[in-house]
Parts: C-alpha cells; structure tokens; sequence
C-alpha cells in the first residue's frame, strides 16, 4: 500500500481501483483491514441498503440489473455485491452474477463486486457486510446484494440490509416454502418474476393470501407483491418505487431502532467472537499446551469436555496477564 | 481467510460461442480459482472495468478470431493508462505458435493455444504467481 491516508481519501472519493483493493484486503483477512475500516466508519451509514434473494435461477441477477437501470435513471450511485457459492471441493469459485449486468459495466456511477461465499451456509460473511461498509463510504446511495439462494441466506441478509426482496417463480410452490422456512416475515417485497413462464397472478393471489394471514410483523410496513418479467424489464420501474417507498417508510418508521439494535448487536458480536478466534487460533499455533492435551485426548486420558475447559481457562489466564 | 487467486475470463469482440472459455472456468475453479466469468461479446473498456471493480489478479481473454495480437497490444496499453499494471494477462484460443514470442514480447504473462491441457494451463497459471512468494 502506497500511502494510507492517500488510499483513504480515495476510496472515500469513490476511487473505484481504490475501493476494490480495499475488498480484497477484507477477503483476504489482511491485518490491515481492521484499521482502515475503522477509518471509513464514520463515513458510512448513509446507504440505502437492499437484499435481493430467492432461490437459484429465480432471476436475481437479472432483476438487480433492471434495478440499476431504474435506478440510475434516478441518478443514484449504485453499488452492488453478488455472492455465488464457493466449490466445498476445490475452494474455487465460479462468479456468474454480473454476466446479466454487463449493460452497467462501463457507467462510473455503478460499482459492480462479485463475492465468493467461502463456505458460509447463508453465503454472506462478515466479508459482505465489511464490503457493503467500503461501497457505502465511496458514496454509492443505494447497494444491492444478492446472495446465495440457500435457505439460510434470508436470515442473513435481514441482518445487513434495510429492505429485503424474495424473488419467487410462479408455480414453484416457493410461497408455501417460504412459510416453511419462516422466511415470510423477513421479506418486505415479493418479486414473482418469470412472469411469462406460468401463472404470475395465481402466485402474486397466493402469496398476498399467505403473507396477509402472517401479518404480525413488528414494523407495520405491509409486504407487497410484484409481479416482473425481468428479462424484458417489465415491472422492474414499479419495484424500484416499492423499494424507495419502503425506504421512505422506514424513515418516518416511530420504532426504527429496534431493527438496528438487532442488526448492530449481532454484527458487533461477530467481530467481538471473530476476534476471540483468532486469539484462540494464536495460542493453538504457538501454545506447546496444546498438542499435549491433543495427545491426551487421544490417549483418552482426559474427556474433551474437561480439555475444553481447561483450554479456554488457559487463554482467559493469558488475556488477563499480560500478552 | 487466505487470498485467493481471482480471475477475469472474458471473450472480446464478436467471434464464436463460448464453450472453450467456460469450461476453463470450470476447470479454474476445480483447480481453486475464483473465476470471475463474464460470457460473450466484451469491449476492452468493459473488460478493463469489471478488472478494476473487481480487483483481479488475472485477465484471461479468449480469441478465437485471429486478432489477438492487435487485441492484446491494445488491452496491455489500456491496463496501464489505467492504472492496471501488476494485473497478468493470460490469452487462450486459436493463437498460432510462431505468435507467441510477439505475445510475450509485449507482456502477455502466458499463452494456452488451444489444446493445451488443464493441467498444463492450472500449472501455468499458479506459475505466474509462484515467482514473486
Ligand atoms: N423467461 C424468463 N426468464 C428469465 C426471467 N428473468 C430471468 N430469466 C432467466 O433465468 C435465468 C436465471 O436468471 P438469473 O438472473 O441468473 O437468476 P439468479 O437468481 O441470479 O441465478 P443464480 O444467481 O444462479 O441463483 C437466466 O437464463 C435468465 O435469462 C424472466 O422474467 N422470464
Ligand atoms: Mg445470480
């Protein structure tokens, strides 16, 4: 790195060479990082941040690539970060996501960063959130992340992002899924895209039925329901009215920190365990205590719950005396 | 988290499908690669875009029209107006052997004329980064 405080103020410039390396340092768990995201901190917050998931093929690339035209003709600076999933085999990944935004690629005003999910179940790591903090600080006015679409990826994102939207493909019986997996509760706009392959009204019908009977949410916004042709771009300028209308909703919501204390305290509670971890990892690396109670344990001389303990005792001890 | 090796496959101009170039990718991300795969029918400045976004270590073009000396002469030249300059390019497709040494010449980092194997361009590619750790 050249000079610190240079690379700060460009990312915060909006730099995009600048804040792509800046993600990569994230990525790479660079000792650096940890600093500089401090630094751009007090620059961010000011995003308007949306989750796009729903299951795989649904159309989320395709949708998020409507979005950013709708929203440019606005002329919002948009980031986006789309998570794939990385290959549990090789560690490898294939990032396909911008292959339907490629339109975008060349506008300054749309920075576009594909995101390998590394393992996570819900493919959204502390690395995404980080990610979206560096877009937020070059001043992109809204993000748009797209996740994995695995089940536990809606979960996840509700705890990054201020406004959610589930895409979903008529007949697939994706509503019903979703009332399984308790995921109704944690959209705030139902995408029925694909709306010329089956039944968009049927679907849209079901899922209004479905999300009126589960009416308990504790914001007071009322999910809606839209219907996108998304390849065509039908619907895409009306979805990007319902979000903005959510957007304005949550500015005038009489509770708006009860979300945000959930989503802060669980973000800072990562970090707090993150860091616990790598000392952990530390002491396991350079403590000769450690491959003996390894050998122990094999030897069956001392049950894993005791060794746990006698562990953890062992780094409580260190970070109380002394380094 | 280690730092994986990122890379930008991508197809300039307007020849052919882009079945070679995807299963490279497959085989990229097989070998540990996070493949940053972007189809058919890019501009320089498209490319030269998304490998800033994204921040690549690599960009892989495939060319099978014939024109890849002219094309990387005019990408190598892009990468370092740009700001690029520590981004490896690698080239693969129809590349007759008596071009490689023009390619190397002016910077390409690596050659795969078609039918080399994906052993040959995993090795190859690892390579260009074994030097410098
Ligand atoms: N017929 C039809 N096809 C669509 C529509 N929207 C997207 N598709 C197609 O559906 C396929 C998947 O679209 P993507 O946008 O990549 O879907 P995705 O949800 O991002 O997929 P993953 O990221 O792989 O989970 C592509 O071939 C799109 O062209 C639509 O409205 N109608
Ligand atoms: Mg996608």
């Amino acid at each position: 790195m050249p000079d610190r405080s240079d690379f700060i103020k460009k990312i915060l410039a909006g730099d995009p060479g600048a804040g792509a390396r800046m993600i990569r340092l994230i990525e790479a768990d660079d000792p650096q990082a940890f600093g500089l995201l401090r630094a751009l901190y007090p620059h961010s917050g000011k995003a308007f941040i949306i989750g796009i998931t729903g299951a795989p093929g649904a159309g989320k690339s395709t949708i998020i690539n409507g979005l950013i035209t709708q929203f440019r003709k606005q002329n919002f600076k948009v980031g986006v970060i789309a998570v794939d999933p990385t290959s549990p085999f090789s560690g490898g990944a294939i990032l396909g996501d911008r292959l339907r935004m490629q339109t975008h690629a060349t506008d300054e005003n749309v920075f576009i960063r594909s995101m390998a999910s590394r393992g996570r179940a819900g493919g959204l790591s502390r690395a995404t959130r980080d990610a979206a903090l560096v877009l937020d600080a070059m001043g992109h006015h809204i993000l748009l992340i797209e996740t994995v679409g695995a089940g536990q990826a809606e979960f996840e994102i509700s705890y990054l992002a201020h406004s959610i939207g589930i895409v979903v493909v008529p007949g697939s019986c994706d509503g019903i899924q979703a009332v399984k997996a308790g995921i109704l509760e944690t959209g705030d706009i139902f995408i029925v895209n694909k709306g010329d392959m089956g039944d968009a009204d049927v679907s849209a019908h079901q899922l209004s039925m479905v999300i009126e009977m589960g009416k308990a949410r504790k914001t007071g916004w009322n999910p809606r329901v839209i219907k996108t042709h998304a390849l065509e771009g039908l619907g895409l300028a009306e979805l990007a009215a319902a979000f903005l209308a959510h957007r304005d909703f949550l500015g005038t919501d009489p509770d708006p920190d009860k979300t945000r204390k959930e989503r802060e305290t669980l973000y800072f509670n990562c970090l707090v365990r993150e860091l616990a971890m790598k000392k952990l990892g530390a002491f396991m690396e350079t403590d000769p205590a450690y491959p003996e109670i390894i050998n122990q344990l094999l030897a069956r001389e001392i049950d894993p719950f005791t060794a746990a303990e006698q562990v953890f005792k062992k780094i409580q001890r260190k970070m109380t005396h002394g380094k | 988290m280690e730092n994986k090796i990122r890379v930008l496959i991508a197809k300039p101009g307007l020849d052919g499908h882009d079945k070679g170039a995807k299963i490279v990718a497959l085989a990229l991300r097989d070998a540990g690669f996070e493949v940053i795969y972007t189809g058919l029918h890019q501009t320089l400045e498209q490319i030269i875009a998304i490998a800033t976004q994204e921040a690549v270590d690599v960009i892989g073009l495939s060319i099978m029209s014939g024109a890849h000396l002219p094309i990387c002469r005019k990408l190598l030249a892009m990468m370092i107006k740009k700001g690029l300059p520590d981004i490896r390019l690698v080239v693969g497709g129809v590349i007759p052997f008596q071009d490689i040494p023009a390619l190397k010449q002016m910077g390409v980092a690596a050659v795969f004329p078609g039918g080399t194997s994906f052993e040959d361009i995993n090795s190859g590619m690892k390579a260009l980064f074994e030097k410098e750790r």
